[in-house]
Parts: C-alpha cells; sequence; structure tokens
C-alpha cells in the first residue's frame, strides 16, 4: 500500500534545499504520528545522490523522477509529474518546503489534483485525518488557523519552523525510479541561464540588518597608519575597521549594514546606511545594533524590527531596553566571534 | 450645505500626497540644510500635472476646480513651504492672473506652456523699498512705439531665478493717482536688460528659491501687457486673492504637519514612566492645533468655493491667510515645545516648520494689513468694487473640454 | 497587445490589524490596492507602451474593490471589471484562480495575465500560478524584467528573481506573470486619469457572467488570531569569553528564526 504521507524535496542544481531536510524531517514525524511510511519525491536530472540524503533526513522510499525535461525546474513540468504520481498512489498529504520554487509547484498541482494549498505553515496539529495549520497571514501581523477538505492536503512549511533535522546516513530506504511523464514537445518555457545577482543588499528591502554607531571608533588601541595624522581621520580610520567588521558579519548573514545618525555625522559612513527618524526607516527581522546607543530617533527607525540585539559596552545604554538580546561588550570582540560562529551555523 | 469632497478632489490629494512622500519626504532636510531647491521638482510638478491642476484643460491645465488647488497646496506644504510657494507665485500670482486678465492670444502664448509646465512663471510686485506700500514703487514702464521699455527692481521674489515668465508691475504714468499709474506686464526673464539672482540667509524655505530680478532698458511688446495701462494695480490686488488663496491653504497644512508630528511624538516618548501624550498640558496643545486646523481648513475650503461659485472673495481669502498663517506659526512653535530639546534640534522637522512658517505671516499682506481688511470690512469702511474681468466661475464642463 | 491585470483590495500596510471578536479589523485605516498589484499595474502599462494595446484591470470582491480599480483606472488602465458574486465570499485561492481564469477568457484574445508577487493580507502568492494553470498558459513568475518580447511572434525571454539569483526564461504568448519591484516604480495616477476614474462605471461580473464552473473553496479558515505578544525579555547573554558568548548568541538569534 502506498504512503499516505508525501514530502517534496526542493533541490538547485543537485543541491537539496536545506529547507528540504526541514521537511523531511517534519514529515517523518507526521508519518509516524498517522502510523504511514514517508515517501519523498525527488525530481531533477542526476539527482540520485539528493535522493539518498532524503532517506538519511527520514524517508522510507523516495520516488525519483530522473530526466532531462526535470533537469531545471519548471513549475508546469514539476507540477505534471507530481500529480501523475498523486493521483496514481492518492497520498493524503504532500509537505514542501516554503522555498520560491516549491510553495508554486504545490499551488499549481492543487490546480490539477483539484485540491487546496496551504502556504508557508509554521504549524501542524492533527484532527482525524485532517492537518489543521496555522500560518501567519497580513505578514505576521495574525494568525490563521487554517484547513483542506480535499485530498491531498498539499501544504508547504516556513524554514526553521520545525526545527533542526538530523541526518543519519545509516538509515537505508528504497529509491524507485518513476517514468518521466513530462513531453518536451509541450512545455511553453525554456530556462536558458542563470546570473548571480548584485551583491549589496538594499537597507529597506533588508531581513537582516546590522548596524554600528559611534563605538565603532572606541577602539583606542588600533594604531592607524603612519600617514594618518590628523586626530580626527584616525578617528574615522578606527570607525571604518569597525565597519569592515560588521560588514563581514553581514555578509555571512545576507544582511544589509546601517548605521546611527551619530557615525554618519561622525563621517564614519555614507549617508544612505542612517537608520532612523532622519534617515531609513526599517523593519527587519533581525536588527544587530553594534556600538549604537539608541537615541530615540534611532529607536524610531529601528524598533519595529522583529528581533532586536544589542552589543553596547554601556550597560546602560537605552537600546538595551529594545533588544531581546544583548550583550555587554566590545563589539570589536563580540562582532567577529559572531561572524565566526554564524559561519560555522549557517554553512558558509 | 456639503462639506464632502468628491472623488476627484480626494484622488488628486492622495496622489500629491503619495508624490511628496515618496519623492521630497527623503531629501527635504538635505535640501533645507544646503539652501538649494532640488533641480528635479519644478520639471517633476510640471510632468505630473500639479502647475497646471486649476486650469482648464484647453489651456494646457488638469481642469480640476479651485478646491482641488487648496487641497493640492495644503498636501505640499504638509511636507515643505518651498512646494507651496511654487503653486503660490506659478498658479495663484500668475497663471490665474492670466485666466482672469489675458486675451485669448495671451492665453495661447503664456498660460498654455504653464499650465503644461513647460514654462514656470513667478510674480514681481514687490521691490527694495515697496512691500505693503504698493503704490510707493518706483520701478517704470516706458511706452516706446509698440513697445515698453522697463527698469528698475523686484525683490523677494519667489522662484526668481527659477522661472521663465513673471507678471511685472511697473508705474507708467507719474501724472496721475499713484493707484492709476501702474499696469501688468507678463515678461519673459530670457530679454536683455534681465539679470536675476538668489537671496540667501533667509530664517525659512530654504530649500525654496527666492531671489531679485532687476530690468535695465528691457524692451517688452504691447501685446505683453496684461489688461489695460493704469489697470496694474487692480490686476495685481487680484493676483493677491488667488496668492493669498494659496497661502492660506498652504499654511493649514504646515498646522497639519505640526500636529500629525506632536501626536506621533506624544505617543512615542515616554516621560516619568508614561507617554507624554498622557499628560494634560500637552494634550492641551494637540487640541488646540486640532482646533486651528480644522477652522484653517474650513475658511479655505469656503474661500474656495466661492471663486468656484464665481463670487468675489477678497475678505474671505484674506481671512483664511491671516487666521491660516498666524496659527502656523503658533502650531510650529507648540510642537516644538511638545518635542522638547529634540524639537530645537534639526533631528526632528518641527523647527523647520517653525522656520518655515514667519515668511507666510509677512508675505501677501502681513498679518497687520490683514487685520486692518478685516476691521475695514466689518466698520463699513472698506468694500470691494466690481473688476472689469472677474476670476471666472469654475465650469466643469468647460474646464474640462479639450477645446 | 491585450494585457489583464488583476488587483484586489486590501487594508493599508501601515494598518495596525487585529483580530476583535473572531472579526479581523484593520481599524479606520484605509483600504487600498494591494501594493504589489501597484507593480503590476505598472509593468502591463509599461508593456502597451512598448508594444500598443490596452489594460484592462480585473478584481475579485465586494464593491469596495472597486476603489482598488479605480486607481488601477488612473494610473491608465483603459478598462475595469469587478468579480462579484455572494458564492465567491468564501473563496480560497483555487477558487479565484478559477474565477480570474474564466474572467481572462471572457474578456477575450488576451495575451497576458500581470499579477503582483502576492496579497499582503492572505499572504498565499499562489494565485498567479494556479490562474496560469487553469488557463494553461506558462507562468512566467516573480519577474523583474522583460529582456525581449516579439509581440507577432507571440515569444518573449525573461528574468525571474529567484533565491540563487536571476534566472533568464524564454516563454511563449499568452503567459502568466507574476512582478517584483524591480520592474519599476508604479506611477502615481494622473490627474486625467483620477477624474476619468472618478466618473467610471465599473462593469459587476456575477459567477452566472464567467460561464464556468467555479469550484468551491476547499480551503478554510475558520480561526483567526493575533498572535502572542513578544515580551520584549531583555536577555543579556554573558559567558567567559567573546567567542562563548557569541556561540550563544547566534543559537538563540537562530532559534528565534530570523537568519
Amino acid at each position: 500500500m502506498a504512503n499516505k504521507v508525501w514530502v517534496f524535496v526542493d533541490q538547485f542544481k543537485g543541491e537539496g534545499h536545506p529547507a528540504s531536510w526541514e521537511v523531511v524531517a517534519a514529515g517523518r514525524k507526521l508519518a509516524d504520528e498517522v502510523g504511514s511510511g514517508l515517501t519523498a519525491l525527488v525530481f531533477g536530472e542526476g539527482v540520485e545522490a539528493v535522493a539518498q540524503t532524503a532517506i538519511h533526513y527520514g524517508a522510507d522510499e523516495v520516488l525519483l523522477a530522473d530526466g532531462a525535461p526535470l533537469a531545471e525546474f519548471r513549475v508546469e513540468a514539476y507540477a505534471s509529474q507530481l500529480a501523475k504520481l498523486a493521483q496514481d498512489d492518492t497520498p493524503d498529504v504532500i509537505l514542501f518546503p516554503t522555498t520560491t520554487r516549491a510553495r508554486e509547484l504545490a499551488g499549481m498541482a492543487a490546480i490539477d489534483l483539484n485540491s487546496g494549498v496551504l502556504p508557508d505553515v509554521i504549524a501542524m496539529d492533527l484532527e482525524g485525518d485532517t492537518i489543521v495549520v496555522t500560518r501567519p497571514v497580513y505578514a505576521g501581523k495574525l494568525l490563521a488557523k487554517s484547513q483542506c477538505a480535499a485530498k491531498p492536503q498539499l501544504i508547504t512549511l516556513r524554514a526553521r519552523a520545525f526545527g533542526k533535522p538530523e541526518a543519519d546516513e545509516s538509515r537505508s530506504g528504497e529509491v524507485k525510479s518513476v517514468d518521466v511523464v513530462v513531453d518536451e514537445g509541450t512545455m511553453a518555457t525554456q530556462v536558458v541561464d542563470y546570473a548571480t545577482s548584485d551583491g549589496q543588499v538594499s537597507l529597506t528591502d533588508a531581513s537582516v540588518i546590522v548596524s554600528g554607531g559611534r563605538g565603532t571608533s572606541n577602539r583606542a588601541d588600533l594604531e592607524p597608519p603612519a600617514d594618518i595624522t590628523d586626530e580626527k581621520e584616525q578617528e574615522i580610520w578606527r570607525a571604518q575597521q569597525g565597519f569592515l567588521l560588521i560588514g563581514e558579519l553581514a555578509e555571512v548573514l545576507g544582511a544589509a549594514v546601517g548605521a546611527s545618525r551619530a557615525a554618519v555625522d561622525a563621517g564614519y559612513i555614507p549617508y544612505t546606511h542612517q537608520v532612523g527618524q532622519t534617515g531609513k526607516v526599517v523593519g527587519p527581522d533581525l536588527y544587530i545594533a553594534s556600538g549604537i546607543s539608541g537615541a530615540i530617533q534611532h529607536l524610531a527607525g529601528m524598533r519595529t524590527s522583529k528581533v532586536i540585539v544589542a552589543i553596547n559596552k554601556d550597560p546602560d545604554a537605552p537600546i538595551f531596553k529594545l533588544a531581546r538580546f544583548g550583550v555587554v561588550g566590545d563589539l570589536y570582540d563580540i562582532v567577529p566571534a559572531l561572524t565566526a560562529a554564524f559561519k560555522e551555523r549557517l554553512d558558509k | 450645505m456639503d462639506f464632502q469632497l468628491n472623488e476627484e478632489h480626494l484622488g488628486a490629494q492622495e496622489m500629491v500626497r503619495d508624490f511628496v512622500q515618496k519623492e521630497i519626504g527623503p531629501i527635504i532636510k538635505e535640501q533645507d540644510r544646503k539652501q538649494e531647491m532640488a533641480d528635479f521638482i519644478l520639471p517633476r510638478m510640471g510632468e505630473l500635472g500639479i502647475l497646471g491642476i486649476n486650469l482648464p484643460v484647453r489651456y494646457g491645465g488638469q481642469g480640476f476646480d479651485y478646491i482641488t488647488l487648496g487641497l493640492v497646496c495644503e498636501e505640499l506644504e504638509v511636507m515643505d513651504s518651498t512646494l507651496r510657494v511654487v503653486m503660490s507665485v506659478h498658479m495663484g500670482l500668475n497663471s490665474m492672473a492670466i485666466l482672469q486678465w489675458g486675451t485669448e492670444e495671451q492665453k495661447q502664448q503664456f498660460l498654455v506652456p504653464q499650465a503644461k509646465g513647460e514654462k514656470v512663471a513667478s510674480f514681481g510686485l514687490t521691490e527694495p523699498g515697496a512691500g505693503s506700500d504698493v503704490a510707493g514703487m518706483t520701478s517704470t514702464a516706458r511706452k516706446d512705439g509698440d513697445e515698453y521699455v522697463l527698469n528698475g527692481e523686484k525683490m523677494w521674489i519667489s522662484l526668481a531665478t527659477k522661472s521663465d515668465h513673471a507678471l511685472i508691475v511697473a508705474r507708467t504714468d507719474n501724472e496721475v493717482d499713484p493707484h492709476e499709474g501702474l499696469s501688468a506686464f507678463i515678461v519673459e526673464l530670457d530679454r536683455d536688460g534681465i539679470t536675476t539672482g538668489d537671496i540667501h540667509g533667509k530664517m525659512g524655505v530654504r530649500a525654496g528659491s527666492t531671489g531679485w530680478i532687476a530690468m535695465q532698458d528691457v524692451r517688452v511688446p504691447e501685446f505683453n501687457r496684461l489688461g489695460e495701462e493704469g489697470e496694474g494695480f487692480k490686476i495685481a490686488m487680484s493676483c493677491l486673492d488667488n496668492g493669498r488663496y494659496t497661502v492660506g491653504a498652504g499654511a493649514t497644512g504646515l498646522i497639519r504637519a505640526s500636529l500629525e508630528a506632536s501626536i506621533n511624538y506624544a505617543n512615542d516618548r515616554k516621560a516619568f514612566g508614561r507617554e507624554i501624550g498622557k499628560f494634560q498640558l500637552v494634550q492641551q496643545k494637540i487640541a488646540y492645533m486640532v482646533q486651528w486646523y480644522e477652522a484653517a481648513r474650513l475658511l479655505y475650503l469656503k474661500a474656495g468655493w466661492l471663486k468656484n461659485q464665481g463670487k468675489r472673495n477678497t475678505k474671505e481669502t484674506s481671512l483664511a491667510k491671516w487666521f491660516a498663517t498666524d496659527m502656523s506659526f503658533q502650531a510650529a512653535s507648540e510642537a516644538i515645545q511638545v518635542h522638547g530639546a529634540y524639537g530645537y534640534s534639526d533631528e526632528y522637522d518641527v523647527e523647520r516648520y517653525l522656520r518655515n512658517s514667519k515668511g507666510a505671516v509677512i508675505y501677501e499682506g502681513t498679518s497687520e494689513v490683514h487685520q486692518l481688511m478685516q476691521a475695514g470690512y466689518a466698520l463699513g469702511y472698506r468694500e470691494d468694487g466690481e473688476l472689469r474681468k472677474e476670476l471666472p466661475a469654475y465650469d466643469a464642463e468647460y474646464w474640462q473640454a479639450e477645446a | 497587445m491585450k494585457i489583464v491585470v488583476a488587483v484586489k483590495q486590501v487594508p493599508d500596510s501601515a494598518a495596525k490589524v487585529s483580530v476583535e471578536n473572531g472579526e479581523v479589523s484593520w481599524g479606520d485605516a484605509p483600504l487600498v490596492i494591494n501594493p504589489w498589484d501597484e507593480f503590476a499595474v505598472e509593468a502591463a502599462l509599461l508593456l502597451t507602451e512598448e508594444h500598443g494595446g490596452d489594460v484592462v484591470a480585473v478584481s475579485l470582491g465586494d464593491e469596495d474593490s472597486k476603489e482598488a480599480l479605480k486607481h488601477a483606472l488612473a494610473m491608465g488602465c483603459s478598462e475595469a471589471i469587478l468579480i462579484s458574486d455572494p458564492s465567491l465570499q468564501n473563496a480560497d485561492t483555487q477558487a479565484v484562480a478559477h474565477a480570474l481564469a474564466a474572467a481572462i477568457q471572457k474578456v477575450g484574445d488576451v495575451d497576458m495575465a500581470v499579477f503582483g508577487k502576492q496579497a499582503i493580507d492572505g499572504d498565499n502568492a499562489v494565485t498567479p500560478v494556479q490562474v496560469a494553470r487553469v488557463l494553461g498558459w506558462p507562468a512566467l513568475t516573480l519577474t523583474s524584467k522583460i529582456s525581449e518580447l516579439d509581440a507577432d511572434a507571440k515569444t518573449l525571454k525573461v528574468e525571474r528573481s529567484i533565491e540563487e539569483g536571476r534566472q533568464i526564461v524564454e516563454g511563449k504568448l499568452p503567459a502568466v506573470m507574476s512582478v517584483v519591484k524591480d520592474f519599476g516604480e508604479p506611477r502615481y495616477p494622473s490627474f486625467m486619469g483620477i477624474r476619468k476614474a472618478s466618473k467610471a462605471e465599473i462593469p459587476v461580473w456575477s459567477a452566472a457572467d464567467l460561464g464556468a464552473d467555479v469550484p468551491a473553496a476547499v480551503v478554510s479558515w475558520p480561526e483567526m488570531s493575533n498572535p502572542q505578544a513578544r515580551e520584549v525579555s531583555n536577555e543579556i547573554i554573558e559567558g567567559g569569553s567573546p567567542e562563548e558568548i557569541a556561540a550563544t548568541l547566534a543559537d538563540k538569534i537562530i532559534e528565534e528564526g530570523v537568519v
């Protein structure tokens, strides 16, 4: 009998998207709850290795559709493939990661399967054989409990909402090759190329911002080059060393670099980086303020940030009142250590 | 009685609000600090149709009514007074005068490009030695064949260095009563003998352009004379009926800006463990600002309504301008008080509001001039006679038709 | 080219949205055109400016949604149509997709249907692909740029924004496209457009007018709630060395799910 719980593994150029493994792990849990095996779907060309990884993360079997028409992700092709498999084996639920690709795939497959899609879910509760999901709506201002009355229930899971998956390389399972049902002749699109996006993240679009303030110039023992003799220029040089550290942390986090007005006015960094009443008003998921005391005008520009982290030498700095996490310490010590810690954890 | 704005009013208001927030908001502090008007503003206002908002479509305008002009001025000045000043001189003091007094040929030649924003217009009445005392002006226009020769200097002219056409009032006759010896001319500022310059060191409207126009033997064809010879004083006064309307509506916007900034700050800033908005003396300031805003708005909307009806509104416009500008100065001052020390710094906008508010209490009739006017009307010393040409009533069909 | 652009009326993004007595409330904040849909209207107008043609704005919703359509008209769309029917009251994305697809068919001879990235109320971001599927058209989603378009040969080449960068895709018309911000900042409504919109009579199409079977909703959302207020607990991270502090801090940040 075919398994009732399926998961879709999103891969790009033969690499499983990390969020996929969280979905496999979440699917494993759900399958155990309902007493079913877990089937993972892996589509692509030459992606057998991805199928093996899916088993390591908890799949009992993998349906592997491997062939040229699936080499590049095209939502139409993937949806046809997925719908065909689901029509044949009638799973109750298919879980997807909330990546751009998988979300669209789930949406399109819902049409083929006369079912419904529940995107970007942060929690699942089983009620009978129906899964009641929780999903943020209105940009997270509200939570909706939602469910789908038809089968299969197509659900995409938000990354990092379902815990960290553990791979077990000793696990084994069956990889079943299935026929590729996509006929290239009927496809209306061709992926012709990729281009990387340009490096700098803009402040207003950034989901993570690392900011620096006056504290960036507070490292007196930093010795400026001999040719910088002017005291003000020495201060600016020191601050720039601080912003280099901030920039490195930002790079690891894919973040934008911000600054307080004090830092901008002192000439440490251009105005385009200024956050606050007189700069940009931002509301990222994560705001790391380093060496920023937190004048009210700066707070006005970033207080809606979801998680605020403050790093400051002065334990009485007002920024700590707003911060979810605070570190009383020198940004010159903490920021590089944090960069290293994230590098390790985010696998970069 | 109908206090409801229509969809066109609301749409225009929203569009201008959107424009200033997106495009002017991010740069206004910097421009104010640099004491420079950003180059893109006038072409952009032209391109968006703001410079022709209430002129008939047949003359290149957008065909909206006079109330919309007021609403637009309010929205512009919520952002910065310098934007509203553009409308005061380009539209209120110049273009509307051509609409009112100009011949069809003059409208085609001058009004159409102004309405389209291809040409920017200004107004030259004030002189170094003649402000409120209009009849004391010394600029002259001497008739020479089918031309006039203009000499003199105009001072405190908004957009002096940015505009293409100026409506200049000069003395054509020294013999008669000073009020009857003035005439008005539409002068292209690229004519020989004209020099212009900016005045720096102003207390406010620093992100705008205020300057002077000097004329030395500037030859202007008779075609450029607006109205009859000797009609200059009447034309100038009718210009002020429109200019003051834009100033009053704009100052109402400045009251709103002070009010909104104060509300935001009072809800945000905490002292003694609670938001400062919880303190009654802060509440009192907010309450007064609400009162001033609502009253100022009713006054200008009434003046706009009278203009739409084609009714004389010198008295109502004067009252709207006097009240709104006085109260905008007071509101900005109170807003600074609400903001405390932060309000005193350029960290927040309210100190700019205060600096910007003071000018309008002085120009286009000082508050004292308006007090004399209002007393004059009340006591029966003053009465408005009929003009040879009145500002045309707003006729939607005529205004919106292509030709 | 004939382009249909789909727009939705939503509470302003700055609104304080909350649940009161089980109902979603946004206080006295205005309802506005979904901000992402403004980008879609802009994209559609840019396309017809370059290639000729008309843009028809379509919205599904109650009478209020006419405001979003009027905004689209004021920006320069030549026509607007409201789809409204009591049977669509609780429509899920699938039902909406079927209704929109039927409307696009009814408009007729449409070369492209343009959507915003997502609506900021439901945050589903699946309507464009679902409409495409119902129509059987390719879905060119998250398009940041059209690098080539041949209206006669009905081919185009677009750049899509995906997680890994930009993807360049060739496709055929008719197609469904959704656009991201990079496509171009939406224009303001023009004054002439505002007047036109204020005078426009917007036709209302019922489910029967669409002449298609709109399936009943299968997705329901019986309960909405306010997220628990985040307590800012001012947790001070301590440790013996910067490395130790950084390790604890990095773990805690990752736990919050914000990186």
